[in-house]
């Protein structure tokens, strides 16, 4: 036991500073800064192969990056046992030993995880109904997945990764995986990043939303901000295109005379204007907001690169 | 329960301002924790704190320390006059343009609100 401990002393847990990471000629993280706060719940989000997996690796240690910088807790993490040993990663394609049972799993984790809460593991055992005498190499996706969401939540690590933990778990077991994050989250407040493709259902978890494309950061703001962000506008056309006329227009689609836009967060005088003009807004969901935010097809976009 | 469009605190807010106003939450009684409102409502606990803070910020709610937030003395007396103003606003106006859009009448109006308030 040393006197220094990588438990953090300030806010920001994670620091990263213009980190780049190639494979090859493959540049899959490209020159992005981002800093992670304590107690947060973070959504890192995007589509596939824009790089979330490959930030997560980097953050963990899994990886080595191949310019910039990455601080976890305040040092670098790459083979770096304090730093590690407060973080649990979660993956969807975690592997265990061949013989291994769920039981044998959870006996060993209490060695990795200072914090591990069997109290808790043996709950989510029943709330999964997991069973822990067969061999994991037998389980289903989901009762694998089911391992893995168990192992993220009971060990309490002070920060926390989930990669789309959810595979093969149904409407029913992801909404028990959320609803146990979140109790014990409130009980036990520790920084959680959340990698997930069903947005809607994680939505209104997340404090703070980066969005992921092609290797750079496109969102990066905080989920309440991040909602009022854009509108929708749907009207008759020619009332749509004059109001939108001025504004940085994020997508639109259009029946006949009917025109429907998205556009940047309108002031409540703007609101009260468009809705004199006739307009109808509506809002626009976070999985809308990042569907348009990394859809390559739209030409709608203000600024291109 | 928690829709698009509005930020979730200020629905929540609103929520407890609702429970105020028809008496599920009587004067001087304690209210669930920030906690409670996020796991009921599965929002994060930070965006529920926001909510019930706007309510204190209102003098709506207060803290007592170490046991947790109660509903003030006169909060729904505030609560109400504070509705009655908006009303104005949020329903009679929309009320009134729809009706000037299909040309309905003040008269009409009127007597249509009567109908409707005997048969409610």
């Amino acid at each position: 036991m040393t006197s220094t401990t990588a438990t953090p002393t300030t806010t920001t847990v994670i620091e990263v500073q213009s980190l780049t990471k190639r494979f090859g000629s493959l540049t899959a993280i490209d020159d992005i800064s981002f800093s992670v706060e304590k107690n947060k719940i973070y959504g890192l989000l995007g589509r596939n192969g824009a790089g979330k997996t490959t930030i997560m690796s980097l953050l963990t240690g899994q990886d080595f990056v191949t310019q910039g910088d990455v601080r976890v807790f305040g040092e670098s993490p790459a083979e770096n046992a304090r730093v590690l040993q407060n973080i649990s990663f979660i993956k969807e394609s975690q592997k265990y030993p061949d013989d291994f049972k769920p039981k044998h799993v959870f006996a060993s984790a209490p060695w990795f995880f200072e914090h591990w809460s069997a109290d808790l593991a043996g709950q989510l055992i029943d709330d999964f109904q997991l069973p822990m005498n067969r061999r994991i190499k037998k389980l289903s996706r989901g009762q694998l997945s089911a391992v893995g969401v168990i192992v993220g939540l009971a060990s309490r690590a002070p920060l926390t990764f989930f990669d789309e933990p959810y595979l093969g778990l149904d409407a029913a077991a992801r909404q028990t995986f959320y609803d146990r994050l979140l109790a014990d989250y409130a009980e036990h407040p520790r920084t959680v990043v959340l990698s997930t493709h069903l947005i809607n259902e994680v939505a209104n978890m997340l404090e703070h939303v980066i969005v992921i494309d092609k290797g750079r950061i496109v969102i990066d703001q905080d989920a309440e901000s991040l909602r009022e962000s854009a509108t929708n506008i749907v009207g008759p056309r020619t009332a749509v295109e004059t109001f939108i006329a001025r504004r940085e227009v994020l997508h639109s689609e259009g029946v006949g005379g009917f025109l429907s836009a998205t556009v940047a967060g309108l002031r409540p005088d703007e609101r009260t204007e468009a809705a004199a003009a006739g307009l109808e807004l509506a809002p626009v969901s976070l999985q809308q907001l990042v569907v348009r935010r990394t859809d390559g097809s739209s030409t709608e976009f203000g600024a291109t690169s | 329960m928690i829709e698009e469009g509005k930020p979730i605190f200020v629905q929540i807010a609103e929520q407890i301002e609702n429970d105020i106003i028809d008496g599920h939450l009587a004067e001087e009684t304690q209210v669930p924790s920030t906690n409670e409102f996020a796991l009921f409502h599965r929002i994060n606990p930070a965006t529920a704190g926001k909510g019930v803070n706007l309510l204190v910020d209102d003098g709506i709610l207060y803290k007592r320390r170490g046991i947790g937030m109660f509903v003030a003395s006169g909060a729904r007396e505030q609560l109400i006059a504070k509705r009655t103003t908006a009303f104005q606003q949020e329903y009679l106006r929309p009320l009134l343009n729809e009706a000037r859009k299909l040309g309905i009448g003040i008269d009409q109006l009127t007597n249509m609100i009567h109908e409707e308030a005997v048969t409610a």
